[in-house]
């Protein structure tokens, strides 16, 4: 049993205990430290003062709103028109820029770089990777292979309509499914698989195959992918002598090619981001490093602004940090 | 001990307390390795494992059985024992008792077995549905009427601190349950219901409940642990009476106000963040007030440290438990949230708390009573208790620094704007740049198994009677159990 009475001085500390006594467990009679008291009040103090400045307490009809008169909505808006400002001292100037214009003017060019990264890792990486290298049946964007054309104007067309989007305007074609149509027999896909990869020196190729090949190809495919095979851009055609390949160019990818035929989508971005975005991304996947001259401006010896500011090569640099 | 305490000891209801020990054990080990596995499955998505094993599932099984099965085996296992002691009195009702026990295993199972299967509520550490909500509340309330029932027939004439702290978790947590988990099934015979609340107010109730889980489950009943297990194992009275009452009831007035702080920036308005904010900030002295009681109960005995693992164990968790809540009030502060908010930061802050303080004060307690609970003289090993000490430790650091490094990473990669008014980085690339840090967490994760593997040998062993002699007649010093 244990109480006030047995009040005893710990020998240890000298504190005196509370007298309780609990399993063997006692209570030394200590004040509560002196600073954790302070720190506390201090808490409090400053709690009321914020409570003061800032909306605290809900009383009828509301909320007290704070002499600051702070709100998050404020807070927000605030802070989303630093950043437009910090856009719209280029953004006025691009809008009424032509591509000839930006491609040459250093600070326009930095601006579409760096807004045109932005998008793209938001929008276009999924398909064709952060640093635009793509993947089977994405194409690389790092590469001067274009299916459909490289120069800006081609590429923005490209990112408007989207490639067989359904928009109107949708850059379509379509290769004939060989041998789900039996346009071509079964011997004579195997033929004329081996004369295409035979064109980029594949060791797949049955020599013996090519000349037969040669000839269903020149009836067959020529009339979209060239009589070379270097393919032909109005149709989207692959070139098929480079050995890039969108799909795979070992002999099973392109008797699949051939046999099923292949109709990459990418989607229309006319309604999901504003023209101006789209210029930017134009610009940035124009850059990439496949980039063409204009066809309009090629006599007008147009290059693009190579030597960029300070800041927007930083961006550049960083854009791609994730490859 | 003299003849009377012996028979005192002989006549309280040690079976419970033994069958909750080994669920805190069993559990604990199931929490952990599910945490490994949903750890390395954010390193490496394809040990995805559809439709049953995937993160989505699995995470509320890790949480629910860290938090509420070896959590809550441990604090029923040591709430019983303490009370009994401290009372000088057996368990009220045996029966009654024995049913907590089945009935909470059983809500654990039903409970898991639901997140696998897809039947949940979705609420974040209330994901139970209906029908196990309310299965809980009859276990619940058994719960509440044996502690009470024995503190009502208790020998001593006063209550002491550790059982304040269990009794405020044991109601504040049948209320918080109560609360957040009113719902309508959508038939008598079917699994699905739809809580009562919705929009901003289901998230306040939700947050309300949710960060009062961790204030009076992880931190109220966890300090009564601390009260007791920490002045026995140190052989040395409570530091201050005084702090203890101080601490004790502005924790739980201050507390339960401190919820909207998980709901800055949101819908929730601007007047309910400020006060949850500012109950936040003056809510750190009072956790620290336990801290602070329980350190300088070691006074005139910080020798002992170097010589008991197993104190060291308690002492490293109220280290642990001191920074966290020094962290809490700091990530509370709304410019620091917007940073913090969402990110992996708020992953090692919550780790901090739950390997540091409430695993080490666990497994400190555990190392107490399992000798005294088997009759035991001593553990088996007190070399393996210190390699558990050790590895665990090492494994906490490189969890907490992981996500630290990696949560203000990410917060800072989202906000980045360059000069041109453009986000600088993607989020995938946010994602990609915290690859290393899922592995270095993952890698902590297996330490922190490894030593709870330690842990259950050991137990094993003492429980079989096994003490490994070598060890104890070569360094006198140690000790096996002080009861």
């Amino acid at each position: 049993m244990s109480d006030h009475k047995n009040k005893e001085i710990d020998k240890v500390s000298g504190v005196e205990t509370t007298g309780h006594e609990w399993d063997g467990l006692k209570e030394l009679n200590n004040p509560a430290p002196r600073w954790w008291l302070w720190v506390f009040f201090i808490t409090v103090i400053w709690s009321v003062w914020y409570w003061v400045v800032y909306p605290a307490w809900p009383v009828p009809g509301g909320a007290t709103e704070g002499s600051y008169g702070w709100t998050q909505y404020k807070k927000l808006a605030a802070e989303q028109q630093e950043i437009h400002d910090r856009q719209k001292a280029y953004l006025d100037r691009f809008k009424k820029a032509s591509f000839d214009q930006i491609l040459n003017d250093q600070e326009l060019y930095a601006f579409a770089v760096a807004g045109g990264g932005a998008y793209f890792k938001d929008n276009c990486a999924t398909c064709h990777g952060t640093g635009g290298a793509g993947g089977p049946g994405y194409p690389n964007l790092n590469d001067d292979d274009w299916l459909w054309g490289g120069d800006v104007d081609a590429i923005y067309e490209t990112i408007l309509y989207g490639i067989r989007s359904g928009h109107e305007d949708s850059r379509i074609s379509e290769m004939p499914a060989f041998g789900q149509d039996e346009l071509l027999a079964k011997p004579d896909i195997d033929a004329v698989v081996d004369y295409v990869i035979s064109l980029s020196g594949s060791k797949e190729a049955h020599a013996g195959n090519i000349e037969k090949g040669r000839e269903i190809f020149a009836n067959n495919c020529a009339s979209c992918h060239g009589e070379d095979g270097r393919g032909l851009r109005e149709f989207g055609a692959p070139n098929l002598a480079d050995a890039l390949w969108l799909y795979g160019g070992d002999r099973d990818s392109v008797y699949k090619t051939v046999f099923n035929s292949r109709k990459g989508v990418m989607p229309s971005w006319t309604g999901r981001l504003d023209r101006e975005t789209i210029r930017q991304l134009s610009v940035y996947v124009h850059q990439l490093g496949g980039g063409e001259k204009r066809v309009s401006a090629a006599s007008e010896d147009v290059k693009p602004a190579v030597t960029l500011p300070e800041d927007a090569g930083e961006t550049d640099s960083n854009g791609h940090a994730g490859e | 001990m003299t003849t009377a305490e012996v028979s005192e000891a002989q006549s309280y209801n040690y079976e419970v307390v033994r069958l909750f020990t080994l669920a805190t054990v069993f559990w604990g080990i199931v929490g952990f390795a599910v945490g490994l596995l949903i750890a390395l499955q954010l390193a490496f998505p394809d040990l995805n494992f559809e439709p049953y094993l995937t993160f989505g599932r699995l995470r509320p099984v890790h949480t629910s059985a860290v938090i509420f099965a070896f959590g809550g085996n441990a604090l029923f296992a040591t709430s019983y024992f303490v009370v009994q002691r401290t009372c000088r009195v057996r368990l009220w009702n045996d029966g009654l008792a024995m049913f907590t026990f089945w009935g909470y295993q059983l809500f654990i199972v039903m409970a898991a077995l639901g997140y696998v299967l897809g039947v949940t509520q979705a609420k974040e550490y209330a994901e139970p549905e209906w029908f196990v909500d309310l299965w809980l509340t009859v276990v619940w309330v058994a719960y509440l009427l044996v502690f009470l029932g024995t503190i009502m027939k208790r020998k001593e004439p006063h209550l002491y601190v550790a059982n304040w702290f269990y009794l405020s978790f044991i109601i504040t947590v049948a209320v918080l349950h109560l609360g957040n988990g009113l719902s309508i099934p959508v038939s008598w015979t079917g699994a699905k219901s739809y809580t009562v609340f919705s929009g901003v107010q289901s998230a306040m109730i939700q947050w309300w409940y949710g960060h009062n889980a961790v204030g009076f489950f992880l931190t109220a009943g966890f300090l009564g642990m601390m009260y007791y297990f920490i002045p026995k194992r140190a052989e040395r009275p409570v530091y201050s009476y005084r702090l203890s009452i101080l601490h004790f009831w502005s924790l739980i007035f201050i507390y339960i106000w401190a919820g909207p702080h998980h709901l800055h920036y949101t819908a929730l308005p601007d007047w309910a963040q400020t006060l949850g904010m500012t109950f936040s900030i003056m809510l750190w002295m009072p956790s620290w007030g336990g801290m602070i009681n329980g350190i300088m109960t070691l006074s005139g005995a910080w020798h002992k440290l170097r010589q008991d693992p197993v104190l060291r164990f308690m002492i490293i968790s109220l280290a642990f438990y001191g920074m966290s809540t020094f962290e809490g009030p700091l990530l509370s502060i709304k410019s620091v949230n917007s940073l913090s908010h969402y990110t992996d930061w708020t992953i090692g802050h919550v780790h901090s708390g739950a390997l540091g303080w409430n695993g080490f004060i666990t497994f400190g307690a555990l190392y107490y009573m399992v000798p005294v609970l088997w009759g035991r003289e001593k553990l088996y090993s007190m070399k393996l208790v210190n390699i558990h000490l050790w590895v665990a430790t090492i494994g906490i650091v490189l969890y907490i620094a992981a996500m630290w490094v990696s949560g203000i990473m990410q917060g800072l990669m989202w906000r980045d704007y360059n000069d041109m008014g453009f986000l600088e980085y993607s989020f995938v690339e946010s994602v990609m740049a915290m690859h290393p840090f899922y592995i270095i967490r993952a890698l902590g994760g297996v330490l922190y198994l490894a030593g709870a593997l330690i842990m259950v040998y050991n137990f094993y062993r003492t429980i079989k009677g096994d003490v490994c002699e070598k060890e104890y007649q070569s360094g006198g010093e140690l000790k096996g159990a002080v009861a």
